[in-house]
């Protein structure tokens, strides 16, 4: 407990982006990552809330973990993180009306989105509330950057655009570029995932499962 | 006191729900005016789309909006029974989807394919005023699609029977293929479609497949490639909100009286 930013907080934020990514490799938070990323824009918010999310329950939590009694301890985070998922969702609809109507009710699932349960259990309950802060923050990143991945090339493919800027133009709108409906559907998106995980472990052997 | 214990487990929950629905319900009750506000400019916002005064490339400030509303819609309620305005209820309160939880002011709606289970009694319709002439009526629609409702506005030429413009401003459709019902070049496809025949049916329809000219073949719209469902949702709607269990009295009354 020395730095504020030391080699250890360092490694917290850090390893949840490639070492262990919440979706890549605990294969948390798949759901949402195939429901939101038809376009980038919903993506990208959709990133941000949950990453806030996840910071503020990992701290939360931290700062109480030594108060909590043990045997209603998962009702004792959901309450937290329900709480934070309400107040981030208003905020949403009174300050990016046009994103909100278009998440609906997936900001309101971060509530049961395994990734932030999960670090509150896992994390949280057991370290310091800076750490876990930065646990919370590297996780969100770590799901924020396979969910902007994701919504890149389903909309580049299934729509021709980026953030809602034509890039291929389409038939519909009279161009030339027939988009790929199956991106736009959410198997779709299960198959950008597989190739992600699949290049992540070329890359990084030590995730391949043993046989 | 012991942190296994039942009393404490008590204690310690009852505060930490006392905390957490303070701060959600001064999240809600703070942020409630502004997303009003929000829902109001955005309904606003797509009547003006609808109705050709405001392009969608157009920026509009939250002012922009509000004022060219003002200056040139008029706001009406219509009673779907009688066909005609209804003059007991204020027009500035009324919420359709508020409406329906108050057996007074709503109905159960007759068998229908859109959907629809219990409908208002009354309908907003919207005046487009040029040159101080009531140039086209806004009406709004909603039906089920393949995964939810489609909420949407129709305009109409004075004629009563001339489409100018319609749009969808809520839906939870699969973006790209029945999701396309946003898209402003299909909506274009519906300018100059006429809504009846001579005998006074709703012809109105998207059909499989391309449709021909507006002068060629009037009742018919293109449907969407992949969205045959949500296609024959929007069908369904119109066909149910321009029917004698919707506008279609009122419509019909107005065409005889030769004036708006």
């Amino acid at each position: 407990m020395s730095a504020i930013f030391g080699k250890k907080e360092r490694t917290t934020l850090i390893d949840p982006l490639f070492n262990n990514n919440p979706i890549a490799l605990q294969i948390l938070g798949i759901c949402s990552a195939l429901a939101v990323t038809t376009k980038l824009d919903k993506a990208i918010v959709m990133a941000i809330s949950l990453t806030i999310v996840t910071a503020f329950s990992n701290l939360s939590i931290s700062l109480i973990r030594n108060l909590v009694p043990t045997n209603v301890r998962i009702i004792i985070q959901l309450t937290i993180i329900a709480s934070l998922v309400i107040i981030a969702d208003q905020i949403l609809k009174a300050f990016v009306p046009a994103i909100s109507k278009q998440l609906s009710v997936f900001v309101g699932l971060i509530i049961t989105n395994c990734i932030v349960m999960g670090r509150a259990e896992a994390y949280a309950m057991q370290n310091p509330p800076w750490e876990s802060f930065l646990d919370g923050i590297g996780n969100g990143l770590g799901y924020s950057m396979i969910l902007i991945i994701l919504g890149f090339f389903r909309e580049l493919f299934g729509s021709g655009k980026i953030l809602g800027y034509t890039v291929l133009k389409t038939i519909n709108e009279g161009g030339w570029y027939n988009p790929n409906g199956l991106l736009l559907m959410a198997p779709g998106a299960l198959f950008i995932i597989a190739i992600l995980i699949w290049l992540l472990r070329v890359w990084k052997p030590e995730q391949q499962e043993k046989e | 006191m012991q942190r296994e214990g039942s009393l404490y487990t008590v204690i310690f929950t009852t505060v930490l729900c006392g905390i957490c629905s303070i701060l959600v319900a001064s999240a809600a009750v703070g942020l409630k005016e502004r997303q009003q506000i929000n829902q109001i400019l955005d309904r606003q916002h797509k009547i003006l789309l609808v109705s050709g005064l405001v392009s969608h490339s157009e920026k509009l400030s939250r002012e922009g909006i509000q004022k060219k509303f003002k200056e040139n819609i008029d706001t009406r309620l219509v009673n779907f029974e009688t066909g005609d305005y209804a003059t007991d209820i204020p027009v500035e309160t009324f919420d359709p989807k508020r409406a329906l939880k108050d057996p007074n002011l709503s109905k159960k709606a007759p068998p229908n394919l859109a959907g629809l289970v219990d409908i208002p009694k009354y309908g907003f319709v919207y005046f487009v005023k040029r040159q101080g002439q009531i140039d086209e009526i806004i009406l709004p629609i909603q039906g089920r699609g393949l995964w939810s409702m489609l909420y949407g506005y129709l305009a109409l030429d004075k004629d009563l029977n001339t489409v100018r413009g319609i749009i969808f401003y809520e839906h939870g459709e699969t973006p790209g293929l029945g999701g396309e019902i946003e898209n402003p070049r299909w909506c274009q496809l519906w300018r100059g479609r006429k809504v009846y025949d001579s005998a006074g049916e709703v012809k109105l329809s998207v059909i499989k497949g391309q449709a021909g000219t507006v002068d060629a073949d009037p009742h018919h719209v293109d449907g969407l490639s992949g969205a045959t469902m949500t296609s024959r949702g929007v069908t369904n709607l119109i066909h149910f909100w321009l029917s004698d269990s919707g506008y279609g009295k009122y419509i019909k009354n107005k065409k005889q009286q030769g004036s708006l």
